[in-house]
């Protein structure tokens, strides 16, 4: 499955790299990379494969959003189909 | 996908309290009819338990899996007025056996300790009726509703007399748990059978089966998509604001119910599209009017906003969904709606306006304090007045009204949890008991006439 990983925080070097890093180690692939720096603030939004195993996919969800916030991140891992849902007709 | 399009999303679920707030299965108890009671109990326990058993589990999946909210997994059944017309017997006994199968397949509520009695009443009816304030008072989640009329029957003077007491006494067993049993009682003017809210919801018996409905929430979005668009706009392009963003809300509650149905392989029944709001901050209907334009939610102006509010939803959400269905508009629960209590506690919004206010939005007067001697022929004449809005608009109108016993106005009432809390409300305090004791019925109006 596709998921849509955003994420938004105050700038800093390394938040990408650590959110990569996370992707590779549970061998998920980066299909797409959007960020930006608006006035101190990092948003970055990422477009990932996930294997589709439900174990792994809540376990690689649960952990990387905790460890955002314990960074000051808010690190959202999410279904892609919601997106196309509410912003497309048809 | 752009990005401001996720972002907007992620900031709606982050910061606006958008979420599903329930989803519901309907399950049909009509196979379940015995004429011995203990084994229609028995058949009861064994459907709910097996066809609800991964329901939770199910949307607890699809939360996870989509990064949504989902509130509430809710059951709701076949009235049981029906099953006590065919088993007679002790109609408390399938209160108990609804309760001990909600709690075993893990549901918030279990609706439907119902009936319908808009034209008349089966001895069946009436005993499930009468055995209503006991039933909330032994049960922890069951919730009860009685339909006492509708567009086409009329209202049944009878029942609403008879559920002025069942109102009064529900309050009353259950005195000191803050009234609760009251809050877990709706009277309903055409009330609809595929609601998935409660306390009002039950499965009609048109339904199938078994079916999945989902009710979408999110004042907090609206409100935030109002205030963006700024004072300058016109009502018509605040409509339009309100349009669009209720399209999101109900997009959303359409996949998730779409996929609950598919896997737990029943059919999706439909979408409720009501604004459904929690005492949490940034949840309240009454802010979304206050953005709009009012100093309080109850002044003037009140009713032509909420008008405005409840048909711009309808209209965004009726295209993003393949079936819309149960209540869907604004509701207006005071106890549950930050701005609703804080506008009561000021005096403001009076049960007179929301009288008002329920002729032009989804349901009727909710989750309002009233005070504990208000007598059980004024508390008749409430339901009766908003039965009549109902009946002569042809739209649903309800009445959760809790007597606080041994308070008065002043004092408030605390249910916790998203049944909030509120101010005791003052009720005029004048006599209808001679109008509430001559019973009967009040005819249906000309314009039910239509064939």
């Amino acid at each position: 499955m596709r998921a849509v990983i955003s994420v938004i925080g105050k700038d800093r070097p390394g938040i990408l790299a650590y959110t990569a890093t996370e992707c590779a180690r549970r061998n998920i692939n980066i299909e797409d990379v959007t960020q930006k720096v608006l006035e101190d603030i990092f948003t970055m939004i990422m477009i990932v494969t996930i294997p589709d195993n439900a174990d792994e996919y809540h376990a690689f969800k649960n952990e990387l959003e905790s460890s955002g916030e314990e960074q000051g991140l808010k690190i959202h891992v999410m279904h892609e189909d919601i997106f196309n849902a509410m912003h497309r007709i048809g | 996908m752009r990005s401001n399009y996720i972002l907007e999303t992620v900031r709606m679920i982050d910061e606006e309290c958008l979420d599903i707030r329930t989803v519901t299965m309907g399950i049909s108890l009509l196979d379940c009819c015995d004429s011995d009671i203990d084994r229609s109990c028995e058949k009861i326990y064994r459907k709910i338990t097996e066809k609800a058993k991964d329901l939770v589990k199910t949307a607890q999946d699809i939360s996870l899996e989509y990064g949504i909210p989902i509130i509430n997994q809710r059951i709701s059944v076949t009235p049981i007025s029906m099953l006590v017309s065919v088993s007679g017997g002790d109609p408390v006994k399938y209160a108990k056996t609804l309760d001990k199968a909600a709690k075993e397949v893990g549901v918030n509520f279990i609706g439907g300790y119902s009936a319908l009695v808009q034209k008349g009443m089966t001895a069946g009816d009436r005993a499930l009726i009468e055995s209503i304030p006991e039933a909330l008072a032994c049960t922890d989640i069951v919730c009860s509703s009685v339909n006492i009329g509708s567009t086409k029957a009329g209202i049944n003077m009878d029942a609403v007399k008879l559920m002025g007491s069942i109102v009064r006494k529900s309050a009353e067993m259950t005195k000191d748990n803050s009234c609760f049993g009251a809050a877990k009682l709706v009277v309903f003017c055409n009330a609809v059978e595929d609601n998935p809210f409660m306390a009002g919801a039950f499965h009609g018996i048109s339904e199938p089966d078994c079916v999945i409905h989902v009710g979408v929430s999110g004042p907090g979005v609206v409100r935030e998509a109002v205030k963006e668009a700024g004072p300058d706009k016109t009502m018509d392009e605040i409509a339009e604001v309100i349009k669009k963003t209720a399209f999101k809300i109900t997009r959303m509650g359409q996949l998730v119910g779409t996929l609950a149905a598919q896997r737990l392989g029943v059919p999706f029944g439909i979408v409720d599209l009501s604004l459904a709001p929690t005492p949490a901050v940034g949840d309240s209907v009454a802010r979304i009017l206050e953005e709009i334009g009012l100093e309080t939610c109850g002044g003037p102006g009140t009713t032509a906003c909420l008008a405005m509010l409840n048909d711009a939803v309808k209209k965004g959400g009726v295209m993003a969904s393949s079936s819309v269905g149960g209540l869907s508009g604004a509701f207006i629960p005071v106890s549950e709606d930050a701005g609703m209590i804080e506008a009561a506690e000021k005096g403001v919004l009076s049960i007179e306006k929301l009288e008002a206010m329920t002729a032009v939005c989804s349901v009727g007067l909710d989750m309002i304090i009233i005070p504990g001697d208000t007598t059980e022929e004024t508390i008749a004449a409430l339901i009766a007045d908003e039965a009549a809005i109902g009946m002569i608009n042809n739209k649903t109108t309800a009445c959760r009204l809790i007597p606080a016993i041994g308070k008065q106005e002043g004092e408030s009432l605390n249910f916790g949890g998203l049944l909030g809390y509120g101010p005791v409300m003052p009720v005029r305090n004048v006599s209808a008991k001679t109008m509430v004791n001559r019973g009967g019925r009040i005819p249906s109006p000309i314009h039910s006439l239509k064939n």
